[in-house]
């Protein structure tokens, strides 16, 4: 249904199975590669990794495959394949391959791979040489679990073979165990000293069999991340601590207006200033036109450092010419979305017949729901260090979709994609913002522009200003109860600026799949269901923030849900499972399906509810809230209790997260992601909102946009389902329900209902 | 010329004094792990230590600092880990990491002025984490409160 069911950065893998003219294409016929077309049409391209073992004698150690590489001092390289942005998958993914493979966890060090791509045969010419590399909708998992159990389940093998051929005996008498090849007969001898024959041997094309779960020694355990020590030593590379020798710092003045453009600029006291290099105009988009490279035209100073480099972008005199939304305002977006709602939209969904239903219905009930912009504000900002030169280009910088690096530099120089090398560094903080690799376009331009390796720099207050915010809406909920306090019906009609503003090759009737994903609870769990969707109008450049909808819908269903429940003199809790009904799989046509279980989202809701202490007598000015959402393949409950005081002043005081995402591959490392999408999703609900005054964004800093600190973070208690479904990723599922759960428990504890976000620090 | 100290190494800078000691200490003196995060002191990811107290280095300026010991992230380990590093690890407390130097710093700081910190007083810690690991934080002040007594009782 949705066109980029799988989130932005998944798209990059078609555009990687489109090379542009400029590509020239190399066959390199090393890699087994499948190209199918998927049932949407789209080219879904797959390449068997693990092929094109490098071999013992060239490295000196021995390489299996593409991912691992045993020393021979017993060190077990792993490489790990994805952006490591927090979501813990430079952990996650190394210890499915070193499951399979039976590595002692100890032993294994973890390794950044590059990004890969190689030549097919077949059309398009090009595809993953390492599978998937990308952070986004949360699939670095469930990947995983299709191809890397493979990948570590295939070195096993050879390293098997390896000492079937050491001691002339038969493979079925050899068996593996934590670094070692065990022989029946009772002789042991180390993965390191198989090594070597086992990188000569060649790859299994053909799948193996794998672990049965039962056997399972590291998956399902609690790990700390790998890079723990790098991290709290100051070791840890992220991009702005990359450096190529020779380059200039990058800072750079960007037109505040939406779509505005530079009238003029005099850079007379910035060249001035001991250190600046060069002033250069950067090119940005048109008016109208997709956003395929940076996001606004600017000036930019290039400097010997980044003192020198922000001192002189202060210096600038510069005239911005305020675009065609030079008049936009938080007000006239809100304006905009009341006028909408007057009218009718697009149907997204059309079950039964609401109208009847309506016409029907004992009690109609509306509620409606007001969803800010928020911006991503990963704690690192923006920054990439690019070397363009005629025949090549090297990108280092923190990013999402390196496939998506690599395509700009190529849209922007021409240089064969096999010529482009993009090199992953640690990631601070994704949240979506960095699916989008504008900030690598610009630093493209400028050491193209400049002929000189290039470290851009953003501020706080560039990346706060210059962002892919979270839509912003207005959601109308309309439902219909029978007499006896059941729902008949229900009406989700929401007036968004959708996320695909300015996307490439998009159809204007495509503008809702990523604002209304139409199988979402409670569809299918009733007859009559309509979702409306409405096109707001707006400058602002949208984009995917962690959970994308989910967050924004969560918090308008959940708390519409409870709102029926008090309209129903029902409890909360068992109005919801009343809906949810016998547990049962559904078809999900969105990003997590196919199917979704009604009744693993009732058991996380019921979990939250027994952990919270549903039920309880509360004193006066205390309450319980509750809230449950299915996101991408992950199930998640939130149950929070809290007070509010005289003065409206509120506390959490417990907090619940129950969280079913199938089988937990490291325990730590989920839980952290429900800690985190916990606090995140809290902070975001209390405190965030991006306005917009004049066409231009009014927050520029923390001290305007005021994360969640210390003082308000509440413990967080995780009740992980013990699964043997297969896993989905985590990163996301923490999030939705906790705006919703926390403004359920406001309610409950003051009477005050909460429909416009952020709820700031106290309620009326 | 304004000479300090950094992590024990005396160093000379004779540029822009009017430098945040935040961009002396990444661009000048190499040493990347004290991070930039918002420029106008107000997350804390670029705290540091002058003559032992945390300060957030991205407002200092180097005028300031004539004959200063700074401390970074990568001069707080002697010989083995500092007990709050060691604690962040035993809690198994980043996610993204960026923030975690600054963090550490700050904890540091508390434990010095209040060696058996509570809630209140980790409650007083402003620095900002976007992932949200403050409640690890909480747990790793804690226990390298308890790392640091065992250790002193060694």
């Amino acid at each position: 249904m949705s066109i980029n069911p799988q989130g932005d950065w998944l798209a990059d893998l078609e555009t990687i199975a489109k090379p542009s003219a400029k590509t020239g294409i190399k066959l390199d016929r090393r890699g087994f590669i499948q190209a199918t077309l998927s049932a949407a049409g789209g080219l879904l391209v797959t390449a068997t990794i693990g092929t094109g073992a490098r071999r013992a004698e060239a490295a000196g150690v021995g390489e299996i495959g593409l991912f691992v590489r045993i020393e021979s001092d017993g060190t077990t390289v792993i490489g790990a394949r994805s952006p490591e942005i927090g979501q813990g998958v430079n952990t996650s993914l190394p210890m499915i391959i070193a499951e399979e493979m039976d590595a002692d966890w100890a032993s294994v060090k973890v390794e950044q791979l590059p990004f890969g791509i190689v030549s097919t045969e077949a059309e398009p010419g090009l595809t993953w040489k390492y599978g998937p590399q990308g952070a986004g909708g949360s699939t670095n998992i469930p990947d995983a679990w299709s191809d890397l159990r493979q990948v570590g389940a295939k070195v096993r093998q050879l390293l098997r073979q390896a000492a079937a051929q050491h001691w002339n005996t038969d493979l079925d008498r050899l068996s593996t165990e934590g670094g070692v090849v065990r022989h029946a007969d009772g002789r042991r001898i180390s993965y390191a000293a198989l090594a070597g024959i086992a990188a000569t041997l060649p790859w299994p094309e053909e799948a193996v069999a794998l672990k049965s779960a039962k056997d399972y020694r590291l998956i399902g355990t609690a790990q700390g991340q790998v890079a723990l020590r790098e991290i709290v030593t100051g070791q840890a590379g992220f991009g702005i601590d990359a450096r190529i020798p020779g380059a200039l710092v990058a800072v750079v003045a960007r037109c505040p207006y939406f779509d505005g453009e530079l009238e003029s600029f005099d850079a007379t006291e910035a060249k001035k200033i001991p250190g600046v290099r060069e002033v250069l105009v950067l090119p940005g988009p048109k008016h109208g036109q997709p956003i395929t490279e940076n996001l606004a035209t600017g000036v930019a100073v290039l400097a010997n450092d980044s003192w020198a480099a922000i001192k002189g972008r202060r210096a600038l005199k510069i005239r911005w010419k305020p675009g065609p939304y030079g008049h936009e305002s938080s007000e006239s977006l809100d304006q905009q979305c009341r006028e909408l709602l007057k009218g009718e939209g697009i149907r997204c969904r059309d079950d039964g017949d609401f109208d009847a239903a309506r016409r029907s219905a004992a009690q109609t009930i509306e509620g409606n729901y007001r969803v800010p912009y928020v911006s991503h504000c990963p704690m690192e900002p923006q920054n990439a260090c690019v070397h363009v030169q005629p025949d090549r280009v090297l990108i280092i910088a923190p990013m999402q979709s390196p496939s998506g690096a690599s395509r700009v530099a190529n849209q922007i120089t021409g240089v064969d994609r096999f010529n482009i090398e993009v090199r992953m560094t640690r990631v601070g903080g994704g949240f979506g913002r960095r699916l989008t690799n504008d900030f690598v376009a610009e630093a493209v331009h400028l050491s193209k522009l400049s002929g000189k390796p290039i470290r851009l720099l953003w501020t706080r207050e560039d990346d706060l200003r210059h962002d892919f915010y979270r839509p912003f809406g207005h959601h109308q909920l309309i439902a219909t109860l029978d007499g006896r306090g059941a729902l008949t019906g229900w009406a989700h009609r929401l007036a968004s600026a959708s996320k695909y503003y300015r996307r490439p090759n998009l159809k204007p009737e495509d503008m809702w799949t990523p604002e209304i994903y139409p199988d979402d609870f409670p569809a299918q769990l009733l007859a009559n269901v309509r979702m409306e969707w409405f096109a707001v109008d707006s400058g602002m450049t949208r984009g995917s923030w962690r959970a994308p909808a989910h967050t924004a819908n969560a918090f308008a269903v959940q708390s519409f849900v409870d709102e029926l429940a008090v309209a129903a003199d029902r409890d909360p809790v068992d109005f919801r499972l009343a809906i949810l009904g016998q547990g049962q799989e559904y078809s999900y046509s969105g990003h997590g399906g196919p199917t979704f279980d009604s009744g693993r989202l009732a058991g996380v809701l019921r979990l939250a509810a027994a952990r919270i202490g549903w039920g309880r007598k509360m004193p006066k000015g205390r309450g319980l809230g509750i809230a449950a959402h299915f996101t991408f393949g992950g199930y998640a409950a939130h149950a929070m209790e809290v007070s509010v005081a005289e003065d409206g002043s509120y506390r959490i005081e417990r907090c619940v997260c129950a969280v079913d995402v199938g089988r937990p591959i490291n325990r730590s490392g989920l839980e952290a992601q429900m800690i985190g999408g916990t606090i995140d999703g809290i902070s975001t609900a209390r405190n965030l909102e991006i306005h917009i005054a004049g066409g231009q964004v009014v927050e520029s800093n923390f001290d305007t946009y005021p994360l969640l600190q210390m003082a308000d973070a509440p413990e967080v208690e995780v009740e992980i389902v013990d699964s043997d479904k297969d896993p989905s990723g985590a990163g996301e599922m923490g999030i939705p329900t906790a705006a919703p759960a926390l403004t359920n428990a406001i309610f409950a504890a003051s009477g005050v209902r909460v429909r416009s976000l952020p709820i700031g620090p106290t309620v009326a | 010329m304004i000479k300090l100290v950094v992590n024990g190494q005396p160093r000379e800078f004779d540029g822009d004094s009017s430098m945040p000691l935040l961009w002396y200490l990444r661009d000048h003196a190499h040493l990347t792990g004290t991070k930039f995060g918002c420029g106008i002191a107000q997350c804390g990811a670029c705290t540091v230590h002058v003559d032992g107290s945390a300060v957030r280095s991205c407002t200092l300026p180097m005028a300031a600092l004539e004959g200063k010991q700074i401390t970074t992230i990568e001069g707080l380990a002697g010989e083995r880990l500092h007990a709050v590093q060691q604690a962040w690890i035993e809690e198994d407390v980043p996610q993204c990491g960026y923030c975690q130097a600054g963090q550490i710093m700050a904890a540091v700081d508390l434990l010095k002025r209040d060696p058996d910190p509570g809630d209140e007083a980790i409650n007083t810690l402003t620095n900002l984490c976007r992932c949200g690991t403050y409640p690890r934080i909480r747990k790793a002040i804690k226990r390298a409160a308890q790392l640091a007594r065992a250790e002193g009782e060694q």
